[in-house]
């Protein structure tokens, strides 16, 4: 298959497709409303389903439905909207059907901007909605990872029976790079659901709810969730390391665009001699923490760089057990460049 | 030998009620229960449950079930009708999760004709929470918040579902009906047949209102309940059908054709 250069937020939707998905339920919000505007157009060529909801409550609750009849489903938020979104996905995790939740980053608290931030790491990976309860977060760094991840997330989806988001800052779904996407998966080819709600025929009827009066029930499906989600923990950390070394001025924290501005500074760095290597959480939850310390103890010093005033530094300090880290970030939107990073790095190198 | 000449639909189960003594919850399911029976369509039902007193409706009827956050059983219902065209999917709601914190999903699944069936039980109070003031609260009407009856200068006037869905001008069938009245139940029914009879057919999005009672939270016995019903709602919420899919189109908004 051939790489096809396309913006982030469309080859989502193409990736959608491949992965075997046919619905999608979705609210537009910038920067992310290439990916409805992408289906609207694409889903009818493949039989597929595009419904433009009217809120993105509704459309959280929408896919809550379709999740309930076993199918592949997914929709596509930014920060505000993904906020209106996390009551549905409360109920989803509680209910246990797969869904795929994208969550293309825009800045800051409130109505904020429309310009990439990665300051949704908290709410993905710790307050998603009310109640006790996970979902697997995945973090791309390019349009081909995207794609990549949008399949994965629909697998880890089904394999869990949990929500699953993609979480890129504005930049993944804004940017056109190549791409390449996997063969068409036939959405017919899916193992048959047993507990889906499909007709009570022949069977005893199916009943999905979150509703569980007795305390006594009701724990045990708390115990089972974090059952699952400490098998997640076992066996879905995902992570990339760069220009490892045994002995390291300084060691990066830093997942999707900001990695890559850092992989930048560290490369012209290396040419001065001085060795900065990089830890880039692919899997924000869970977070790859033992891999990450076992490289912290390789590095004189840390830093957890980020567009956000510092949240995925929590997880960092989780790694380093107790030593220090250094944070760098933008807010408001704004992109450091890799000679700003690359400074940032020489001057906490040298001190 | 003995003969059975009634018995329980096949679309709900033997239990033990948990509904109030006098409540009409439990005629609406056994109606709705009948219907999908008659109309051979237990087997590709799919219901879907409130927040509210029918928030456990799923232990009454037969059929496959899921329960849906406050308000948002439309859009649920949307999904799985989207997901699966040949299921007959029903909503069973309450005036609080209907009219009040679930009318944003209300009205765009009717106006969007999604190919749904909706029962909407009206008793003009909130009743699980524990008789708070819904939106059909009827004025000067007590509730535990409003103690001293809804105000209308501060609370408005009470919102009339059928009419304001039937104002839509996506086609559907809504009708009002209720079940506080025994010589009424047979409407109610056949709205309810007519409900689900249209959706077979894939013809529209139906609602049926049942003007309902709440003995408990209304301070009455039964009996006085569904005297009250019909001395103080019926003249506001009047019965009837509201609309059918055979309403007109206006011109001015007849679909015209579209350049590909």
């Amino acid at each position: 298959m051939a790489r096809i250069l396309m913006k982030g937020n469309e080859a989502i939707g193409e990736a959608a497709i491949r992965a075997g998905c046919r619905f999608f339920f979705g609210y537009p919000i910038t920067p992310q409303s290439e990916v409805p505007e992408y289906l609207a157009k694409r889903f009818p060529e493949v039989g597929g389903v595009f419904t433009q909801a009217e809120s993105e409550v509704a459309a959280v609750n929408m896919i809550y439905g379709a999740a309930c009849t076993g199918t592949r489903v997914f929709t596509s938020s930014s920060s505000p909207g993904i906020s209106l979104m996390s009551e549905g996905v409360s109920y989803i995790a509680a209910t246990e059907v797969a869904v795929v939740i994208v969550n293309i980053v825009r800045c800051s608290p409130g109505l904020g901007g429309i310009l990439p931030s990665q300051g949704d790491y908290w709410q993905a990976t710790r307050g998603m909605g009310h109640g006790d309860f996970r979902i697997l977060v995945l973090a791309p760094a390019s349009v081909q990872e995207a794609a990549n991840l949008i399949g994965l997330a629909f697998d880890l989806a089904d394999k869990y029976t949990n929500p699953v988001m993609v979480i890129g800052d504005g930049i993944i779904g804004q940017m056109m790079e190549p791409v390449e996407f996997p063969e068409m998966t036939d959405p017919k080819s899916f193992k048959e659901k047993p507990w889906a709600l499909t007709g009570a025929k022949g069977r005893e009827p199916n009943i999905l709810t979150s509703l569980f009066l007795d305390p006594d029930v009701l724990e045990a499906m708390n115990q089972r969730l974090l059952k699952k989600y400490r098998q997640m923990e076992a066996t879905e950390k995902r992570w990339e390391e760069y220009n490892i070394s045994d002995h390291m001025d300084l060691l990066v924290f830093a997942y999707g665009t900001m990695s890559r501005i850092s992989k930048t500074a560290i490369d012209e760095l290396k040419q001065e001699g001085i060795k900065v290597g990089l830890f880039r959480p692919i899997t924000l939850y869970p977070y790859a923490y033992e891999a990450a310390s076992a490289l912290i103890e390789k590095a004189d010093k840390l830093i957890s760089v980020e567009l956000s005033t510092g949240q995925m530094i929590d997880d960092v300090r989780l790694a380093s057990k107790g030593r220090e880290v250094a944070f760098f970030g933008r807010q408001g939107g704004i992109v450091p460049t890799p000679e700003e990073v690359k400074s940032e790095f020489l001057k906490l190198v040298k001190s | 030998m003995v003969n059975t000449i009634f018995s329980r639909p096949e679309a709900h189960r033997d239990i033990f009620t948990h509904y109030c003594p006098g409540c009409t919850h439990g005629i609406t399911h056994r109606l709705v229960a009948e219907v999908l029976d008659e109309l051979k369509i237990r087997e590709r039902a799919v219901g879907i449950a409130p927040v509210g007193c029918a928030v456990l409706a799923y232990n009454y009827f037969y059929c496959d079930f899921a329960e849906a956050a406050h308000g948002r059983a439309p859009a649920m219902a949307t999904g799985i009708k989207r997901a699966r065209p040949d299921l007959i999917v029903f909503t069973y709601q309450g005036d609080g999760d209907l009219a009040s914190i679930g009318m944003g999903e209300i009205i765009h699944a009717a106006n969007r004709g999604e190919k749904i069936t909706v029962i909407f039980i009206n008793n003009a109070i909130y009743g699980m929470t524990g008789g708070q003031m819904a939106p059909t609260t009827m004025p000067n009407q007590r509730a535990t918040t409003c103690p001293f009856g809804r105000d209308v200068n501060v609370a408005g006037y009470p919102i009339r579902v059928a009419e304001l869905l039937s104002n839509l001008v996506t086609p559907s069938y809504v009708a009002r009906v209720t079940a506080s009245i025994p010589s009424q139940i047979p409407n109610a029914k056949r709205a309810l047949r007519k409900a689900f009879q249209y959706q077979i057919e894939g013809r529209c999005f139906s609602l049926v209102e049942f003007v309902s009672t709440c003995p408990t939270n209304w301070g009455m016995s039964p009996i006085k309940a569904c005297g009250w019903a019909q001395s103080d709602m019926l003249p506001f919420y009047k019965l009837g059908v509201y609309k059918t899919p055979d309403d007109p189109i206006p011109d001015a908004v007849r679909p015209r054709e579209v350049k590909k």
